[in-house]
This record gives C-alpha cells, structure tokens and sequence, in this order.
C-alpha cells in the first residue's frame, strides 16, 4: 500500500510534465489538425535554456534558489516561445494550403534539424545538474517504507495546477482565446468575421512552446540530467497523451498526461523497467484503434 | 524632408532601403534571441565533473550579422520574387525535350547500374558505396509503394526491415536455411508483420497512421533491443552466414567458386555478387510495382491517393486496398532486411532506429512521390551526399532536416519527379498542382 501511494505520487509528478507538453499538441491540433512534431524537441530546447540559464546565474553569483527558479523559468519561456515561434514561421506557416501530408513531413525535418542544431550547439553527451531543489516531507512512515513527496515534486505540481489554471482562464474569458476558441471551429469562418488567423496560430505555438519550455524547467530538476535526444521519447508521450484525452481538449491533454504518467510509473514499478517505453507506445496504438476520439475528445465528422 | 523625399525616390526605382533595414533588424534581434543562450554559452564537463559554461561572443556576433545580411538582401532584392520562388514555369517547348531526355535516363541509369562492377572493380569503397545506394533505392521503391501509390504515410518502415533482417539472421543461424530459402520467408514473414500491424490501424486517418506507424517502429525494436535470449539484445546477432553462389560458397578452397569456374580467387567476387543481387532484387521491387498500378489493385491505390472518400463512394474497399499495399512494401522492405542481413553479417537494433524511416520518407519525398525514377536519383543523392560530407558528420544531419522542411516549402511535390495517376479519362490531361491541393486539404 505504501510502495503503490509512493508510485502514484511520482507518476503525478511525471504526469504533469506530460501535461504540459500535451499541451501545445492538443492545441496546434485542434486550430489546423496537424501534428507538431517538433513540438517534443521544442520541449527540449527548452531544458537546455533552462539548464545554461541556471549555470549563467551561478556564474554570475545569484545563487538564492527561489529567484533564480524563477528568473530561469521566465528566461526559458520567453526565448522558448520565441523558438516555436519561429519554426510556425518558417517551417508551417508556408505550407498552409499545401497537401495533407506536408505539414507532417515537414514538421519531422523540424524535429531531425533542431536536435542535431543543439547537438552541434552544445555536445552530444548528457548535460548533469547539481540538485538545486532538496529536501522532501515523509508522509507516511510504516517502518518498513517511507512514502515522501519531495520538495520539487511539490513545485511541479502545484507550478503545473497554476499554469493549467491561468491557460484555462485565457482560453475561455479573453479576446486571444475566444480567437483561439473560433479558429478551433472553423479556420475560413473565422477570418471572414476579422480573426486575424495568422496571429492567433503563431500565438497558439508560442504559447505551447512556453508551456513546453516549463516542463523542460521541470524535467531538468526532477531529473537532473538532460540530452539533446529527450524530446523524441517525452513528445510521443505527450502526443499519446493529448490524444488519450481526446485530442483538441484541453482538459484532456491534462488528463491523459497524469494518466500516461500513472502507466508508465506503475508499469516500471510493477512490471518491467525496460518495457516502460514499449507500455507507452501500446498505449497510443491501442487508442488510436479503439477509442480515437480520446476520453473527452468529441468525434470528428470526415467531410469532402 | 529631404530623407523622407529620398526615400520615396528609393522606392519608386524598386528598392526599399529602410524598409529592409527594419526587416533586417527584426530578423538579426529574433536571431539573438535564439541563438544568445544555446550558440552564445557552451557547457562543458569541468574538471571537478559540474558543468561550466564557455562564452563565444564572436561565433554569436557572425551569425547574427549574417542573419542580418541575409535578411537585408532578400528583403531588397527578393521581396516578390521570393512567393514565386519554385514556380517556374518552365516553358512547353522545353518540357517536351525534357520529357524526351527523361524517357532515356531510367535505361541509361539501369545500363550504368549493371556496369558498375565492371566500371569500379578495383574500387571496394565504391562497390560498397553502390551496394548501399541500392539497398534504399529498393527501399525507397518499397516505401513508395504505400507512400507514394496509396498516399499512406509509413514512418515505420524500418520495422519491416528489421523484421527481414532479424528473420534472415535467425533463420540462417539457428536452423542453416540457405540464402535463397531464407531470403523469401524473411520477405513473407515482414509481409505477415505488415498485415498484423496494419489490420487494426488502417481505419486511421492520414496523420493518425503515420504517428501510430511510428509507435510500431519503435515496439518493435524495442522489443529487440530488449528480447535478449531470442535477439541478443543490444549485441545483435554476429556471425551471419555469408551468402553463397547458388550453394557455391565464396571461399578461397577448391570448392569455392574461384576454384569451380577457374578464375583466380579474389575477395571482391563476393561483393560483384551481392552486388548483382540488390539489384535483382530492387529490379524485381521496381517491375513488381509497375505492374501492379496497370493492375486494379494499383489504379485502387493512386485512386485512394487522390480522394478516399470518393474512391470509398465508388465502393471500393479501402481497408483491403490498404493493406496489401501494406503488406506488398513491408514485403520488399523485407526482402532488402534480409539482403543487409547477409551483406553486414551482423545486425543490432541500432541499425534499425527511426532515424532509417525518415531518411527512406525522405528519398521518397525528395523523388517525387509515386515517381519510380524519381525515388532512385533521391536515393543516390541522398546516400551519396551523406558519404561526401562525411567529415561534417554534424552538419550534414541538421541540413537533411533543414532540407525536409525547404523541399515541403518550395517543391511539395517532389524535387525530381511529379506524380501523375497513371490512368486518366479519354486523353492524357495535366492535373493542375492548385485543384488537386484544393481537393485535398
């Protein structure tokens, strides 16, 4: 029982990285129904902003841990942001109109060039992070196990709930989410009555970004070690993720993150470790076939 | 205002000086923004094993300026130019002899490919280099089959593959089944992979199926890299039975066949056979699928191409024709497994990442899709470009993405070949790239 709270609170914690990054795929999916690709890797760009961001503080000797967090997490989101920024430019922007496929195809030659423009921009070995975060609360001490949350499991969460929360609330009670709400609906539609199309889509992927960017803020401290390769594996995830909630949802995305975190966490703990990653991909298989429209998602009508 | 004045003088004759100052800056302060932290600070393992960060201000400074100086001149010179970039119009009298040109090339390429051996005998790199060529031109012939006929994006492909080679590795090793017993159930058992994957995900829309092919891809070599007492885990399989001439093995002992047909023996005899043999088996690859699109099933799949709703209105069944195209290219897939099986042998899972997908994606995507002779001048681009930057082991990798991305923008169509369905109404009628767009948004 102690050892199944003690999974449940990690796979939370990872859950709500998922989240995060299901994010900007829900969404760029249900404003023109294409799947980012890049949008993995974009989340990690945005560890390796954080992670140079924290050591340039150390550098330069701002060393208290409550500012530095969140001058990291400002810094990671504002030039994370402006990444995705530019790849909605110069990598879909163009091809809006072009065949179904091109977006995809396009969006994988994003995802090739942005993990091998950090390779050759920072090495290809695994970047380690000293701990910054410590310390943690026993929750339940049997004797025999110790269920504890930690410090950072704590941000995270409670960093994730407000996050989700603020998002929420731009998308339903602000100009930019009604915008976002109507390009969702109907792309032509919405020009005609004066959305500017072009403006809420390059939003909608600076926006994902910045979200993407906090989860690399996340992984970097839970983990403490990041490569140029943790965007591949972390965005299918995340894309399983946003499609288990029923893609286009944002409440979803959320969900379907914490519960891709539950099954791999529960997987590797009570299964086999190696196959973690196999468990999530027959995750993804498995819903796309028998539940493609997710759990919150509504069914999408194929038109001519 | 005399500035004011002199800039609309500027205009007038075409150049846009201060606007494309201001383009420029925008673009240089972006290119900042970006590069200021990831290009600007390296971290490097220091010597007590945290990280320190080395600044490279002047490596900063030369690609912003170059960002700058780009965006000045396209914004100058380019600004209409550049929407009509890869519209040419090339004009109808050129078009036909080039189209005459194009009818010779795929003759001349074949006369060229069986002369190779004769050409470069002496020249084991080269003779290498050409085995690799073909292995994804057949690939590449494979993949097009399902990318490029049926308009089903397969960024699994290399699962197939795997399964070939895997096939052929413990077929040969563990039961000594000859090559050419070997070579068909690997081609069959990839078949059957095809057809167990695909029944289930084939109701899957165009984006959907691509991702879910993905997730297959990595299962399964997962699966190998994992599976050690059938697969050998991360070690792989070493020690593949080499392949033989017809039962005559490639030795250099009396009953080799040096010694049987009286020639002298010679190590490259082997690689003038394999040789020989990838490009039976991408011929074999290439004549299959010309036949079949003259077949219903093929007029079936460039019909789901253009429009599967339409073509399910006109009751075909569009679940049966995805999958023998599924299974035909996950056939051939296996086929070039169990060739690369044979050729290195030893195969690990590494070989087979996704990495191997999206550069057979894209030899289809660069020849055209659909395009036979396109997929096979993509392949020797492709495979021979990778081998002359060799030394920019890097960069050649972010310019294959970068490329991606540049060929999707300009030329979506294809950099060598244009697709065109090979059976129309009445007259041969060109297809306007707009109208087929519009139907397929």
């Amino acid at each position: 029982m102690e050892y199944f709270l003690q999974q449940l609170i990690n796979g939370l914690t990872l859950g709500s990285i998922y989240g995060l990054i299901a994010i900007g795929y829900t969404m760029v999916y249900g404003i023109i129904g294409m799947i980012n690709f890049a949008h993995g890797d974009i989340f990690m760009v945005g560890a390796f902003i954080a992670l140079i961001a924290f050591l340039a503080l150390v550098a330069i000797g701002l060393t208290a841990v409550p500012v530095a967090l969140l001058i990291v997490l400002l810094v990671a989101m504002l030039l994370t942001a402006l990444y995705g920024w530019t790849v909605e430019r110069f990598a879909y922007r163009p091809l809006r109109g072009s065949f179904r496929l091109a977006p995809l195809i396009s969006a994988i030659g994003m995802s090739i060039a942005l993990q091998n423009y950090i390779q050759i921009a920072q090495g290809a070995r695994v970047k380690p992070l000293q701990p910054l975060v410590t310390g943690n609360y026993p929750l339940i001490d049997s004797g025999a196990f110790h269920v504890q949350i930690s410090n950072i499991q704590i941000i995270i969460i409670v960093v994730t709930v407000a996050l989700m929360l603020g998002f929420s609330w731009v998308v339903s009670s602000t100009r930019l989410g009604r915008d976002m709400r109507a390009c969702a609906q109907d792309l032509k539609m919405a020009a005609l009555v004066g959305v500017d199309t072009d403006r809420t889509i390059s939003l909608t992927f600076v926006i994902g970004a910045a979200l993407a960017s906090v989860a690399g803020v996340m992984f970097l401290l839970y983990y403490g070690v990041i490569d140029f390769f943790i965007g591949f594996v972390a965005g299918v995830k995340a894309f399983t993720a946003a499609v288990l909630g029923g893609i286009g949802s944002l409440p979803g995305a959320m969900l379907g993150g914490l519960l891709i975190g539950l099954i791999e966490v529960f997987w590797s703990a009570y299964f086999s470790v190696q196959y973690k990653d196999v468990a999530a991909f027959s995750v993804l298989v498995l819903v796309l076939i028998f539940m493609p429209t997710g759990i919150l998602g509504r069914p999408e009508v194929e038109k001519v | 205002m005399p500035a004011g004045a002199a800039r609309e003088k500027l205009k007038a004759a075409g150049l846009d000086i201060f606007g494309a100052l201001k383009d420029a800056g925008i673009a240089a302060f972006v290119a900042f923004g970006l590069f200021s932290l990831i290009i600007g600070l390296r971290t490097e393992q220091g010597i007590t094993g945290q990280l320190i960060l080395l600044p490279r201000p002047e490596l900063l400074f030369v690609l912003v300026a170059l960002v700058f100086a780009g965006r000045f001149v396209i914004a100058l010179f380019f600004r209409s130019g550049l929407a009509h970039a890869g519209r040419t119009i090339i004009s109808p009298d050129l078009r036909k002899k080039l189209d005459y040109v194009g009818s010779f090339m795929g003759v001349f390429l074949l006369l060229f490919a069986l002369a190779i051996p004769f050409l470069f005998y002496s020249n084991r790199y080269l003779l290498d280099l050409s085995i690799l060529v073909l292995t994804y031109v057949m690939l590449g012939w494979g993949l097009n089959i399902v990318v490029g006929l049926a308009g089903l994006l397969d960024l699994g492909y290399v699962a197939f593959y795997a399964v070939g080679a895997y096939s052929y590795a413990l077929l040969a090793q563990n039961f000594g089944w000859s090559f050419w017993l070997c070579l068909p159930v690997a081609g069959i058992l990839a078949a059957f992979w095809g057809i167990l994957l695909g029944f289930p995900v084939l109701r899957l829309r165009g984006d959907y199926l691509a991702i879910v092919t993905l997730a297959f891809g990595e299962i399964i070599r997962l699966v190998l890299l994992n599976w050690q007492d059938f697969t050998g885990g991360p070690n792989g399989i070493s020690g593949i039975p080499r392949p033989s001439f017809f039962g005559i093995p490639f030795t250099a002992d009396e009953t080799g066949f040096a010694a049987r047909f009286g020639l002298e023996f010679d190590p490259s005899h082997r690689v003038v056979f394999l040789f020989y043999l990838i490009l039976a088996l991408a011929l074999l690859t290439n004549f299959v699928t010309l036949r079949l699109r003259r077949l219903p099933v093929g007029r079936a799949w460039e019909a789901m191409r253009e429009d599967e709703i339409a073509c399910r209105s006109l009751g075909i069944n569009t679940t049966n024709t995805k999958l023998t195209a599924f299974a035909i290219g996950a056939m051939f897939g296996g086929f070039a497994g169990g060739f690369f099986a044979t050729r290195q042998g030893f195969i690990s899972p590494e070989s087979f990442v996704f990495m191997e997908s999206a550069m057979i994606v894209a030899i289809v995507v660069l020849g055209g899709m659909g395009s036979q002779i396109g997929v096979a001048v993509a392949a020797v681009v492709m495979v021979g470009g990778f081998e002359l930057f060799r030394e920019f082991e890097q960069f050649r990798m972010l310019i294959f993405g970068l490329a991606m991305v540049a060929i999707m923008v300009w030329r979506p169509r294809g950099l060598v070949a244009h697709r065109a369905p090979s059976i129309f109404l009445r007259q041969k009628k060109e297809i306007p790239p707009e109208a087929l767009e519009e139907v397929q948004r």
